[in-house]
């Protein structure tokens, strides 16, 4: 019967053994390594000096770390706010379109599915004042008004932030709209039957049964944006730190073989996120449990 | 169970049976080969073609092969240094504390011996500011063995460029580019406000550029022993003679000269802008005369030296080795990797090298094949100065605020005087640790 059992326990373990292998050297091994790096004064090619929690202690005395994190929480807001509310209206339409959706669906999801990089790219030659596409056609429509330098220092936070809404909101749409759908026809009909309106029915039975998606969503988009860079560093390359994110931060450093502070700044990043993640996801089982 | 150790066995004899095979052939012996890893894109061709010289004129096979871009690259020889897969001859990019790391790991020849050869014949052939880069002297701050680690291949330096054109077009004299800092504001505004043409752009989103010309002008103003004392940290930057170097991009900005956005260009972007006559003055590295051409083979420009801010120091210009190639330590063609190095940097190959890719030979002597723009660049090749050839280089945190600095007051967010604060404050933090 033993024998039988540790067999069985071998063979098991023999199908997990692959997965596990490759879990561990390309996730947990790169982990542990990073918070060694992250003690250590190293160029990430071949000196490794140790200089314990030096590189924490630097960050928290840093000012162009916590206005990186000033950006991407600035970005994060629009992303929460603008774009996701965006994408739940288009999601809500698109939902009640039987015939069109399909079309919609793929329009909207085009964007997210353009490499970062091109969107950076396309989105800076449309909004630079030289050729200035997007001030030629504000004044070809009569909104010469409107012309300004949408990259310049006035501006440049916001713009960054409204393309990374253009960019990111496809993501979303398609994570509400196929929550949306699960709901039950049924529901929305005995509600009707009952008398209830268009903002009882939203109210009372969309918003509290998509609640765990809407709260993914808000997690995704959180970790998202704050890890959002290279569309970024295409558009604006970080315009003398008023767009500089976290990521950028970690990428010049490890740009500059400061490999050792690069990592203790990505798992101080980490630790962030997963902090706020996990507060996401405990206010979302409050409210759930509260509706 | 015995279906699983059925699918087992076939699975462990499907795959073991070829590697068992595969060691009982005849071994074909090799033919010896040249394997050089580079990240030059634009001068694949050219050197190609230089390997195929070589082969006709030795029978030896070099092959040239490219990892681009230079980030990649990079990235490529760290990893095979660590995994010991380096091949007979590669490139270091980066710093030269970069360049230390790999002579420490033992992955770099000391190639002294070699240019000491026939009373330094090797050695002497060559600029020695081109040399220097590949240089370690005694006693360096690196802490490594006196010796020469590299050879430059080709020479790099960085000047101001203007558009002729619009000098013509503009009322002023096309053949004589401004000397001073206040002539050459005082022509930029001219060429704005006649023409309507941006006075100066460059590729300042990129750190390095705006560096590389906040140093030459620190130089002009105040010696390079006094500028070295600042990286060493016996001269503060809030020093007035720097508040006044950074005072210089904040006039740049007031003058209204500087192009929209240029605090995120690219090298790349301000090069495409100049070619199409956008502006009438860059800053930018010899290396621009292959992309003008490529951008706009009709454009009628000029390098200039550095509009000086002062009569205190010569202006010294940035510049030297532009591309070098390192021997590997360990490999089994030594003595014909160095053969072929100094094949490649004689006179009819660098000339050739020249003419096919307009880089600047980094041997003496050897202007047959130069583009006339480039003619008047040699007339500096002894005044020039970089980081690489420096006895000590500033700390990469300093290196951050300071061209982060100097982006930020370009834009109007801060001034000079702050920066230097900002600046000195981060040096007397990272001096401490």
């Amino acid at each position: 019967m033993n024998d039988y059992r540790t067999k069985d326990k071998v063979i098991n373990f023999a199908f997990v053994f692959p997965a596990l292998l490759i879990f561990s050297i390309f996730y947990l091994y790169p982990f542990f390594y990073s918070f060694i790096l992250s003690l250590h004064r190293s160029d990430g090619i071949f000196t490794y000096d140790f200089v314990g929690l030096a590189h924490f202690r630097d960050i928290f005395q840093d000012k162009a770390w916590w206005r990186s994190l000033y950006n991407g929480g600035y970005i994060t807001f629009w992303a929460l706010t603008f774009q996701n509310i965006l994408a739940f209206s288009l999601a809500l339409g698109v939902d009640r379109a039987i015939k069109t959706g399909k079309i919609y669906r793929v329009i909207f999801f085009i964007l997210p599915v353009l490499s970062e990089i091109i969107i950076g790219l396309l989105m800076r030659t449309i909004l630079l004042s030289e050729p200035g596409i997007l001030n030629q056609w504000l004044d070809k429509i009569g909104f010469g008004f409107m012309i300004q330098d949408w990259l310049g220092k006035e501006h440049v936070l916001l713009t960054t932030s409204l393309v990374h809404c253009w960019k990111g909101f496809g993501w979303a749409f398609i994570i509400l709209l196929a929550g949306l759908q699960t709901i039950p026809e049924q529901l929305y009909e005995a509600a009707r039957i009952d008398g209830a309106n268009y903002i009882q029915r939203f109210s009372k039975i969309t918003l509290p049964l998509l609640m765990p998606v809407v709260s993914m969503v808000i997690v995704l988009t959180l970790l998202g944006t704050m890890q959002a860079f290279a569309m970024i560093l295409a558009l604006t390359r970080g315009s003398g730190r008023l767009t500089e994110v976290p990521v950028m931060i970690i990428y010049n450093h490890l740009r500059g073989n400061q490999v050792g502070l690069a990592c203790a700044e990505g798992i101080i990043l980490g630790f962030i996120l997963v902090l706020i993640s996990f507060s996401m996801f405990a206010f979302s089982k409050w409210v759930k449990e509260k509706s | 169970m015995k279906r699983l150790f059925g699918f087992l066995s076939i699975f462990i004899i499907i795959f073991t049976i070829p590697l068992v095979f595969s060691g009982c052939g005849s071994k074909k012996p090799k033919d010896k080969k040249i394997i050089i890893w580079h990240w030059m894109n634009d001068r694949k061709d050219a050197l190609e073609n230089l390997a195929s010289q070589y082969k006709n004129l030795t029978g030896l096979t070099v092959e040239f092969k490219l990892f681009s871009p230079p980030d990649i690259y990079s990235q490529k020889v760290i990893a095979a240094a660590r995994s010991g897969n380096l091949p007979d001859i590669f490139g270091i990019l980066g710093e030269k504390k970069t360049m230390s790391s790999f002579i420490k790991a033992n992955h770099v020849l000391d190639l002294t011996p070699y240019m000491e050869e026939n009373d330094k014949s090797w050695e002497n052939s060559f600029y020695p500011q081109a040399l220097e880069v590949n240089r370690f002297r005694k006693n360096n701050s690196y802490a490594i063995e006196e010796g020469i680690y590299g050879v430059p291949i080709d020479l790099t330096v960085m000047e101001f460029v203007y558009n002729k054109d619009i000098f013509t077009k503009a009322g002023l004299d096309p053949e004589s580019p401004p000397e001073t800092f206040e002539e050459f504001l005082s022509y930029a505004k001219t060429i704005k406000e006649t023409l309507g043409i941006n006075g100066f752009i460059c590729g300042w989103g990129e750190g390095w550029l705006i560096n590389a010309l906040a140093v030459e002008w620190a130089i002009n103003l105040m010696g390079e022993d006094k500028f070295i004392q600042t990286i060493e940290g016996k001269v503060p930057y809030t020093d007035k003679q720097w508040v006044e170097v950074f005072s210089m991009f904040l006039k740049m900005e007031h003058s209204g000269i500087l192009a929209d956005n240029i605090t995120s260009m690219i090298n790349k972007e301000s090069e495409d802008l100049f070619s199409r006559g956008k502006a009438a003055f860059s800053f930018n590295g010899s290396w621009a005369v292959n992309v003008y051409k490529q951008l706009a083979p009709d454009l009628n420009y000029k390098f200039f030296p550095l509009p000086k801010i002062s009569d205190n120091y010569p202006v010294k210009i940035w510049g030297g080795a532009g591309s070098s190639f390192m021997l590997h330590k360990f490999s089994k063609n030594k003595n014909d990797a160095v053969d072929f190095l100094k094949w490649i940097t004689s006179n009819n190959q660098q000339n050739f090298l020249s003419k096919e890719t307009n880089n600047l030979p980094s041997i003496k002597n050897c202007q047959e094949g130069l583009p006339e723009v480039l003619i008047d660049i040699v007339d500096v090749l002894d005044s020039l100065t970089h980081p690489n050839i420096w006895p000590i280089n500033e700390n990469s945190r300093v290196l951050e605020a300071f061209n982060s600095g100097l982006q930020q007051i370009t834009m109007g967010l801060k001034t000079p005087a702050e920066v230097c604060a900002e600046i000195q404050k981060i040096k007397e933090r990272v001096s401490t640790k």
